[in-house]
């Protein structure tokens, strides 16, 4: 079938880049999201680090005013949208189908089109520090964000690149909602789903219902700095508070969307290195589906200073109160799921484990400004940076780390250094602590956040220092990490097929996968399937390795989805477009945009008229 | 059990639930804009009646004229209907005709949106000072009690609703614009399939999924609609409707 508009022949085993540019294999489409994300999340990393170095001491004049408030915004921005989120992303995409027993994704070229669009979205707003970036904070708040108060294209850098974002992740979500409800294999009902596939799923349903509502603000507030809207003008009678609605309706779910896949995590590495089956396998499903549904009522919790009045703080101080006991039913399941297991403290184990103990500080934290007079000493000032990074940071980072190292063996196909990786562990834990745990006392002790620096002799100076210094073992911890495993990816013992001894799907076939992940699709008997079958046939283990099981000879006739550059296509028209509304008077009005959606409308069409295979290429035709 | 070979098209695929992944993924992709239109008709309502200045709902909306293009709007969902019953019927000539009214009723609805907005914004108020002719809307006792001073006759007022006018205005032409756009992405997708529909074996009676994906689409824009019609213009206009 021909294509149209425009034909190009179709990529045909591309190698070298090609391979990488043009592939729709979820795995490689993983470890792309896994490696952009984790080199965004080092740039998040050093705007964090020159923000520390800035505040090490009283009075220091080492970035300006303007440049610390772009800092912290783009640092907020890049953690939560270009770091924590892609993360998961990766493991999404990796993990999923070879969890559930199948061999893609229900939309390869749909995922394929998340990820360049990602990276979009990721290129636009990092190249946006040219020429001056956001500062309004990550959230945005109006008026911050009008035109009168911001002309410059900081904002619209920040608007556009989160609209961007949000269609990338929209895409990945309804495919991996298609993907976890249709392409289970045999036998693998909804409560034999691993714990890993049941969070992301919620996570995907929290993100298809959450991010509309951040690109209707986005829109609105587009609109009113292009074409003078009224949205959130106070003078026309518009309302600040109604974008801290939308924000934060969109922004309490967002919380669950990162830190979800991170409880996923480590509900999947707690399991293998305690020998034991997760305990309250059923209450864990339940608990993060209730997370997930009780996450829509709390999003006021982040405005009890706006003044809503007695009635809604009261409201809303009681269900945040409440949300805090499915999280705990999770915790005491961990513990449950340790509790007289056979310990083994390796890396992963350790990372899940610093994740349950730094989690829980966060955790308490929040139950603190759960509370609305409370929260009210607390607002603004570095208790609440305390509390969000040792729910991110100690919380999801610190599952995505361990999630690194337990499924490195799979993705690369080769065993990291176990001693570096714990050394890795024990700088992190002790680093986040001593950059962390001083921004309680300073924030009790009434340190605003945001400022770009504070008077001596305020009883600051001794914590923030201590701060500083812990950023630079954390920035140790990632050298070792980076060394680790990247020195081990290219000449690390070759891993094989189980080498934790693992309970879930994945571990099943060879390290690293083939590019049909399953030669025959299982059937699937029990949750912890692969557990069971190793229990039943011991030598089957041994099987995968030795290649009898048949999965290193040819394809076996297996059709895999083909490679296309379409899904490229239309991102690289988004993108153009994208800076066509941000430079809409570039040669004539909206010239750049005009071409981005002629290029995107181009992909779209050819996309949807290219068949999945061609037919001249597959035999079932 | 063995499976040999991934199915190809969307229709062959064997899938845990017998759904197809298109159409679930249709379904998903409606229910995030459930909430994308949610959180648009949640500002329209938050600033009802916040508006400082006129023109108000009530000095510009055409019960009328808009009841016409909501009832061709709602009529085109029932040739949409016919269409894709034609289609599995194997009715290639009925199915065309059917795709094609569909179209043409989407463009007329967007016809009267085009018309509704220019006459919206080109809004002009006369009031003779004198003697009145009707009773005044709270918008023109305002110009009234403004403009008619002693020596003044009738007043003659460029009242047109621009986005920029008041927050009635910045409300209404985001969210029905934002509607309009859907229905105009419609009217291509119908279009497209349409086109489609005269190359052989790409739309058969047995391949009617890009129909009936587009036909979801078609209805979920129709309800949204309703949805806006009853909320914005009716009770915009009788307010205790």
């Amino acid at each position: 079938m021909s294509t149209f508009p425009i034909s190009i022949p179709r990529p045909t085993n591309p190698t070298g880049v090609w391979n990488w540019i043009t592939t729709i294999d979820h795995k490689k489409i993983g470890i792309m999201y896994g490696i952009t994300a984790f080199i965004l999340f080092i740039s998040g990393g050093i705007e964090a680090t020159l923000m520390r170095i800035q505040l090490a001491g009283p009075e220091l004049d080492i970035v300006s005013a303007a440049i610390y408030n772009q800092l912290f915004t783009m640092h907020g921005t890049t953690m939560i949208f270009l770091a924590i989120m892609p993360l998961g992303a990766a493991f999404f995409n990796f993990l999923i189908p070879l969890q559930i027993g199948a061999r893609d994704v229900a939309f390869p070229r749909l995922n394929a089109f998340s990820y360049w669009t990602f990276l979009a979205g990721a290129l636009m707003l990092k190249l946006s520090w040219i020429g001056g970036a956001t500062d309004a904070g990550w959230f945005g708040y109006a008026p911050l964000t009008s035109i009168d108060q911001n002309p410059g294209t900081g904002i619209d850098f920040w608007i556009i690149s989160l609209q961007i974002l949000g269609i990338a992740s929209l895409a990945a979500a309804f495919n991996f909602i298609v993907t976890i409800i249709n392409l289970r294999a045999p036998g693998m009902t909804w409560m034999r789903l691993p714990l890993f596939t049941w969070m992301s799923f919620i996570t995907a349903i929290l993100l298809v219902l959450a991010f509309p509502i951040i690109t209707v603000a986005l829109i609105e507030l587009t609109l009113d700095r292009y074409f003078a809207f009224n949205f959130f003008s106070v003078a026309n009678g518009g309302s600040v508070v109604l974008w801290q609605h939308l924000f934060w309706v969109f922004g309490h779910p967002e919380v669950y969307i990162l830190i979800l896949p991170a409880m996923g995590i480590v509900s999947e590495v707690l399991p293998v290195f305690s020998k034991k089956p997760l305990f309250g396998y059923a209450t864990v499903v339940l608990a993060g589906a209730i997370i997930a549904f009780m996450g829509w009522m709390v999003w006021s919790h982040h405005m009890f200073t706006v003044g809503l009045g007695p009635v809604a703080n009261s409201v809303f101080t009681i269900t945040t109160m409440l949300i805090a006991v499915p999280t705990g039913i999770k915790v005491f399941n961990w513990i449950g799921t340790i509790w007289g297991g056979s310990i083994k403290l390796n890396t992963p184990m350790l990372f899940s484990l610093g994740f349950i103990a730094m989690f829980l500080i966060g955790g308490l934290s929040g139950v603190m400004h759960a509370v609305s007079a409370h929260d009210a000493q607390q607002q603004d000032t570095y208790f609440v940076p305390a509390h969000i990074h040792y729910v991110l940071f100690g919380g999801a980072i610190m599952a995505i780390m361990s999630g690194i190292y337990y499924w490195f063996p799979k993705y690369s196909g080769k065993m990291f250094n176990e001693r570096e990786g714990k050394l890795h562990f024990w700088l992190m834990i002790i680093g986040q602590n001593l950059t962390f745990f001083p921004m309680h006392f300073v924030g009790l002790d009434g340190m605003p956040r945001r400022i770009y620096t504070y008077a001596e002799g305020m009883g600051w100076d001794l914590w923030n220092g201590i701060s500083t210094l812990g950023v630079f073992i954390l920035i140790a911890g990632f050298l070792v990490m980076i060394n680790n495993l990247g020195r081990h990816w290219r000449n690390g013992p070759i891993a094989p097929a189980d080498p934790w001894d693992a309970r879930t799907l994945e571990w099943s076939i060879p390290s690293p996968p083939p590019e049909y992940n399953f030669k025959e699709i299982p059937i699937v008997k029990a949750l912890d399937d692969w557990w069971i079958t190793k229990q039943e046939n011991p030598e089957k283990v041994a099987s995968i390795d030795e290649g009898s099981v048949g999965y290193s000879d040819g394809n076996h006739g297996i059709h895999m989805p083909q490679a296309s550059y379409w899904p490229l296509v239309v991102s690289v028209g988004i993108l153009i477009a994208a800076y066509g509304v941000v430079f809409n008077n570039f040669i004539m009005p909206w010239f750049l945009a005009g071409i981005g959606l002629i290029i995107s409308f181009i992909g779209v069409y050819s996309w949807s008229l290219e068949p999945v295979n061609d037919p001249d290429e597959s035999s079932s035709h | 059990m063995s499976q040999t070979h991934t199915p190809i098209h969307g229709e062959e695929e064997t899938t845990s639930t017998g759904l197809n992944h298109r159409k679930m993924l249709m379904w998903a992709f409606l229910g995030s804009d459930c909430m994308f239109f949610g959180a648009l008709i949640a500002t329209y309502l938050v600033y009802q009646g916040k508006s400082l200045v006129g023109p108000y709902p009530i000095d510009v909306f055409d019960i009328p004229v808009t009841s016409v293009s909501t009832f061709v709007l709602l009529m085109s969902s029932m040739s949409m209907v016919l269409a894709y019953a034609a289609l599995t019927k194997g009715n290639m000539k009925v199915f065309r005709i059917w795709m094609a009214s569909t179209a043409i009723m989407g463009a007329t609805f967007i016809g009267f949106q085009i018309y509704e907005f220019s006459s919206f914004s080109n809004h002009h108020v006369h009031i003779d000072c004198m003697n009145q002719s009707h009773e005044l809307t709270a918008y023109e006792q305002e110009l009234y009690d403004s403009g008619c001073k002693d020596g003044v006759d009738h007043i003659d007022s460029d009242s047109g609703l621009k986005p920029k006018t008041n927050l009635f205005g910045t409300t209404f032409y985001t969210l029905t614009g934002i509607h309009g756009a859907h229905v105009s992405l419609g009217v291509i997708w119908l279009l497209s399939i349409l086109l489609l529909s005269f190359k052989k074996g790409v739309i058969t009676p047995e391949k009617n999924l890009d129909v009936d994906l587009a036909a979801l689409y078609w209805h979920f824009v129709d309800i949204v609609w309703i949805v806006i019609f009853t909320v914005i213009y009716l009770f915009g206009v009788f307010p205790g409707f």
